[in-house]
């Protein structure tokens, strides 16, 4: 296999071998990952704080681990995090000036999951400015380059952990996804990556965005690797009364090759003004080989979907608005002393948040405030109730709905800056799944132009071992993945 | 919806939100284009429509009541711009030049 030459681009299956083997120590794994970092991340910034030091006692302990026969399935993997998950031994700057040099006292629960399982640390990965974006272009720490073309964005907001992976600067990575942020930049990046059903996974130790709609996945260059990521950190946690109890399946062996016997909806709602035919064209030819591998395809109908996106940029703002006050220059982060307290919370938060934090904070603001309460916020939770019932009931007549999970490839920096709502479309077809809750997964369904472009799968909730299952099996037949981005020199 | 200058302060007011007189002129641009897209929800007829605050399956989540360890105050307190006797130390709420108490 010319591909196991290259460690960098081991999925966690290869490197699990290879570790319980012996052939390869956890510290040389580590090693390889550091110096690859060292040589691209100048070029891609996908990393804002690179954790060495704890990389290399993580993979001292991995290795004992491994060699007293005692290893989990990620004792010795090396993993990124974006930097909206809380780390005791790094800082959490969700990318934000407000937050820089943020010393979390506590762990997020994922991230303690993948300790206990002495995984390993190589750093926090960039995010737009608390995850809100779709480019990773609003993080106050500058942009994450596409691996695949450095002028183009990442896509957002966890582009930081998706190009790293893309690029061998990480195995796996951990994102937030509250309206498309893991699955849009793992289509970006031509990677796996999965949004969770809401409640599947614990958000304690997340930076809130948007409560009723974050949800912590897995980027991944294999299906096989996001379940195996997916089984580390579902399950009900005390410290997330959103958590659930219900039982964790074995992901892994849910796994199969062939689809016989699986319902896959195609809704005519999923194709919208400024698709791009190169898309359309390798979502087409995706959907074709569902149908070859025993799929049985049928039309549903989805037809609030249009009302998604105006409805999320209500209700995702005016949970920022309220969880976003938590900044004000008094327990931690930026401090701007002023004569009144009035005053200090004011400069605070005028200097400390970036411009997109700042036109959601007043859009999230405005949708709560007298007189426009019912108008906008109780609108927008209404529609949201009719978006949920048209997946209940497609959901009756299929077991998953395919679609494109972006209408265009990764688009070039600076393109969609000047006006948020271009911006914001971006994420057209991966919010209505966070409006309902169920769960996403995007994976590589072919190029256009030399970009990747991805195939997005939709579950009912807690139903991600048929995505998984479809996605597996679609990635056997046409394995995009294991195409990896050459970087210059 | 076209938002002015004033509506822009007075929302910014609400979200202790100090913004430059750029930014202000800029957010009314921005915020009436934004709510511009967002009008498109008026077409939709919800009035006997229930409003869904959450999409998660679990209500009225219960616990015991038991004491669990908390964090060590010192690491707690390890962020905090100012603290005082093992508090934070907040600036003066009331009184003096505070110049909407009421917020």
């Amino acid at each position: 296999m010319s591909t196991d030459a290259v460690v960098t681009n081991w999925s966690i299956a290869t490197a699990r071998r290879a570790l319980d083997a012996r052939t390869i120590s956890a510290r040389e794994l580590t090693d390889a990952h550091l110096a690859r970092i060292a040589a691209y991340d100048g070029q891609l910034h996908c990393y804002l704080n690179i954790m060495g030091e704890t990389a290399i006692v993580q993979a001292a302990e991995a290795d004992r681990l491994i060699g007293a026969g005692s290893a989990s399935p990620l004792t010795g993997i090396p993993v990124t995090l974006k930097d909206v998950l809380c780390t005791v031994d790094a800082p959490t700057t969700a990318a934000s000036r407000i937050l820089a040099g943020y010393r979390s006292p506590y762990d997020a629960t994922v991230v303690a999951r993948l300790r206990a399982q002495r995984a390993v640390f190589l750093g926090k990965s960039n995010t737009d400015e608390f995850a809100m974006g779709s480019s990773t272009e609003n993080s106050a720490f500058g942009p994450t380059h596409n691996p695949w073309a450095l002028d183009r964005v990442p896509g957002g907001s966890s582009g930081g952990p998706a190009a790293a992976v893309a690029a061998g600067l990480a195995t796996v990575g951990l994102g937030s996804d509250t309206g498309g942020s893991i699955r849009q930049p793992a289509g970006f990046c031509g990677v796996v990556g999965l949004k969770p059903t809401y409640g599947r996974v614990s958000r304690y130790g997340l930076i809130a965005f948007a409560s009723s709609l974050d949800q912590i996945g897995p980027f991944a260059r294999t299906v096989e690797d996001a379940a195996i990521v997916l089984a580390a950190i579902a399950g009900h946690d005390p410290a997330d009364a959103t958590s659930s109890p219900l039982p964790v399946p074995d992901y892994q062996a849910g796994l199969r090759e062939d689809l016989t016997g699986i319902r896959i909806g195609i809704a005519a709602e999923y194709a919208v003004d400024g698709m791009e035919p190169g898309v359309q064209n390798s979502v087409d030819r995706a959907v074709d080989r569902l149908r070859a591998l025993g799929a049985e395809l049928v039309p549903v109908s989805l037809p609030h979907t249009k009302y998604a996106l105006p409805t999320y940029y209500i209700t995702a703002p005016a949970e920022a608005s309220a969880n976003l006050a938590r900044f004000d220059g008094v327990k931690y982060g930026l401090n701007v002393a002023s004569a009144t307290l009035r005053e200090t919370y004011e400069r605070t938060r005028g200097e400390g948040f970036g411009a997109e934090v700042k036109r959601r904070i007043m859009l999230g603001t405005y949708a709560l405030s007298s007189g426009y309460y019912d108008a906008y916020y109780v609108k927008a939770q209404k529609v949201r109730t009719l978006i949920k019932q048209d997946f209940d009931d497609a959901f009756t007549k299929v077991d998953a709905i395919v679609a494109p999970t972006s209408p265009t490839v990764a688009f070039p920096l600076g393109a969609r800056t000047a006006d948020p709502y271009q911006m914001y479309l971006a994420d057209v077809f991966t919010i209505p799944a966070n409006m309902a809750g169920i769960p996403g997964i995007a994976v590589p369904c072919g190029f256009s132009d030399g970009l990747p472009v991805s195939l997005q799968i939709l579950g009912r909730s807690f139903d991600e071992a048929t995505i998984l299952r479809i996605a597996h099996a679609y990635e056997r037949s046409e394995p995009w993945s294991q195409v990896h981005p050459s970087l210059p020199a | 919806m076209r938002l002015t200058e004033a509506d822009v302060r007075h929302v910014a007011d609400l979200a202790r939100l100090g913004l430059t007189g750029d930014e202000r002129s800029r957010l009314v641009d921005e915020l009436s284009s934004i709510l511009g897209h967002i009008a498109a929800l008026e077409a939709l007829d919800t009035a006997a429509i229930p409003p869904t605050a959450q999409v998660g399956e679990l209500s009225n989540v219960m616990r015991d009541d038991s004491v669990q360890p908390s964090l060590p105050r010192e690491a707690v307190l390890a962020n905090a711009p100012c603290q005082m006797e093992g508090f934070f130390a907040v600036q003066a709420i009331l009184g003096g030049t505070e110049r909407d108490a009421s917020g």
